[in-house]
């Protein structure tokens, strides 16, 4: 990949992928309502904690904790796997191999140029977050708030590299998007999404804090809500970056073999 | 430019019969057999040269214009254009060619394509004046005019498939690349996309490869064509040298004051079509001056003209004698 031009491309690519994300609002409008269940749960677990609190987590902790669940999901979303499952299966992909640009990246831009759109639902919902934990609970470490900003891009990393190599699956099945719902359904419970795991029994959080759907949401929610000192903290996010890193390779290696078998069906 | 050696291209396709007991027996045993697209092309193309890729349905043209423009890596074969391996997808190589299909698009549905065009020119790396530059010699080649500024979607086929040409050649490319350009488009706007191919060619000494069922665009474009058939070259060379091989015979068409009795017209050579305006007969290439003359004395002919046979015609007839060839040389193996 040549660099300097790619870098050039990405503003042009950035404006278009927002543009799109603007001109499909009715569509995003529903996503975005389709991406409320952190607020369902919120309303379940502070109705739980009424009584008395559940581990650490009073009534307050779980507002905090589903609000930000809320805000990081918006912020790590992407949905690659199935404009690739579709592009794949109906040769479309053929007209971005056609440019001087990996898809791996314009793909990303594109996912990553409606961020300002989803920044409208969740920067509102910080308002309320901030309200409802009350300033002297904001971390006020600002190594903290790196680790955050990695953690919430690492996030994003592994959901987009994961819903891009369960995307290349289409070029060996004769459609992935079955494995994706596999997948979204490990995620929404090993992620911390319905339920922050150190809720989870021993047994299975052992399972969750080995698998990558932790670090896709739990993480960054755990660090802006303080459950982690600078030395946990630090354990974790080295954990998510190998999980990058081991995801990077394989998606590398899935995209080059897969379009060895790419039929460029259709026109 | 173009250099292709002993191209296979084999996929394994699944095979399943009709019905519900052949559907739950697939899920456990499927059984596959190979299509060999493209069975040992071997071809040249100089710079700058219009070739027409022909061949009926599944013939392997646009399976070989998708190998050549690095879409499908081949089963086997040597590839070269402009001295890259297409299936590497170097950058330098995507920044030379494109691959144009009249069946699919590359702008953007819902943005007028003026912002296809300029993120192309931002990936291509074009610089903005060179950009301009283009933008006018294309507005002005295709006749773009506002058109650019309209929502893709409420554009026409035709006004589509301009702005694709626009979008397909900002850049500039040496090599194009066109798989039914002209598919679905009325017959003006045939004649403007082929007009304009020719003079983008012309001008930029850009190499094409071209594939199309409509012969006016292979008649209008094509000094040579290259014939493929159930993957196999069978023909490659001039147009006319073609049309001599299959068809040598010439139509001599007789536009006529009043009818003619087919009885009468017969005695002059094979009679083609016959109605009450207009006859034509099908004689050989000898005969041409003895039927023309004998025409117009003894007939009431206002006008005459000496043709080749429709080059529909001549493939027609081309495929259909790859076709029995390949039956008898079945055949042969069987027995």
């Amino acid at each position: 990949m040549r660099l300097p031009a790619t870098a050039r491309a990405l503003p042009a690519l950035f404006k278009i992928g927002f543009a799109e994300a603007v001109a499909y609002r009715a569509e995003f409008l529903v996503w975005m309502l389709s991406t409320t269940m952190p607020l369902i749960m919120l309303a379940l677990w502070a109705a739980v904690a009424r009584e008395a609190p559940v581990g650490r987590f009073g009534q307050k902790e779980f507002v905090a904790y589903f609000l930000a669940t809320f805000i990081v999901r918006q912020l790590t979303s992407s949905w690659v796997a199935w404009q690739m499952n579709y592009e794949v299966r109906h040769g479309t992909l053929a007209l971005r191999l056609l440019r001087p640009i990996h898809p791996m990246l314009t793909f990303a831009v594109e996912n990553l140029a409606a961020q300002p759109m989803r920044l409208v639902v969740a920067l509102p919902m910080a308002g309320v977050w901030l309200w409802s934990v009350g300033a002297d609970e904001i971390p006020r470490d600002p190594t903290l708030w790196i680790a955050f900003g990695m953690a919430i891009l690492g996030g994003w990393l592994i959901t987009y590299l994961a819903n891009f190599a369960i995307g290349c699956l289409a070029f060996y099945l004769e459609s992935s998007i079955k494995v994706m719902d596999v997948w979204l359904a490990l995620y929404f419970v090993f992620s911390g999404y319905l339920v922050p795991v150190e809720l989870f029994p021993p047994a299975l959080r052992v399972i969750a804090d080995w698998l990558p759907f932790r670090y896709q949401i739990g993480l960054p929610v755990e660090l802006i809500t303080s459950a982690h000192d600078g030395g946990a903290a630090l354990v974790l996010l080295g954990r998510q970056w190998i999980w990058v890193a081991a995801m990077l390779g394989g998606t590398i290696l899935l995209w080059r073999r897969g379009l060895e078998r790419f039929g460029a069906y259709g026109g | 430019m173009i250099s292709v050696a002993d191209l296979h291209k084999h996929y394994q396709v699944h095979r399943r019969p009709p019905g519900l007991k052949a559907a739950l027996r697939s899920v456990l045993h499927r059984s596959y057999t190979t299509v060999r697209a493209v069975d040992g092309i071997t071809f040249e193309i100089r710079p700058g040269e219009r070739v027409g890729f022909l061949g009926p349905n599944g013939a392997g043209k646009t399976t070989t214009l998708k190998v050549l423009s690095g879409l499908l890596h081949p089963t086997s074969g040597e590839v070269l254009v402009d001295g890259h391996v297409p299936r590497r997808r170097e950058h330098a190589f995507l920044k030379k060619i494109m691959l144009v299909t009249g069946q699919k698009q590359q702008l953007l549905w819902d943005l007028p394509p003026a912002e296809t065009l300029e993120l192309n020119r931002a990936i291509y790396d074009v610089p903005v004046a060179e950009f301009r530059e283009t933008m006018a010699e294309l507005t002005e080649l295709l006749e773009l005019g506002d058109l650019i500024t309209k929502p893709t979607r409420q554009l026409s086929l035709g006004e589509r498939m301009k702005c694709e040409l626009a979008a397909a050649l900002i850049h500039r490319p040496r090599v194009l690349f066109m798989d039914e350009p002209t598919i679905g488009l009325d017959v003006s706007m045939q004649a403007a996309i082929r007009g304009f191919i020719k003079r983008y060619n012309e001008r930029q000494g850009a190499t094409i490869l071209l594939t199309s069922h409509y012969m006016d665009d292979v008649a209008a474009l094509c000094p040579r064509v290259i014939v493929i058939d159930k993957g196999k070259l069978s023909y490659d060379g001039g147009l006319e040298a073609l049309v001599r091989r299959v068809r040598p015979e010439k139509r001599v068409v007789l536009h006529l004051d009043r009818p003619v009795e087919a009885a009468t017209l017969a005695q002059l050579g094979r009679v083609v079509t016959h109605d009450t305006a207009e006859a034509v007969l099908q004689v050989t290439q000898a005969a041409v001056n003895a039927t023309v003359t004998k025409a117009l004395a003894t007939l009431p002919v206002r006008d005459l003209t000496v043709e080749n046979a429709p080059l529909e015609e001549v493939m027609s007839e081309l495929f259909a004698r790859s076709r029995a060839a390949r039956e008898s040389e079945q055949e042969a193996t069987l027995t």
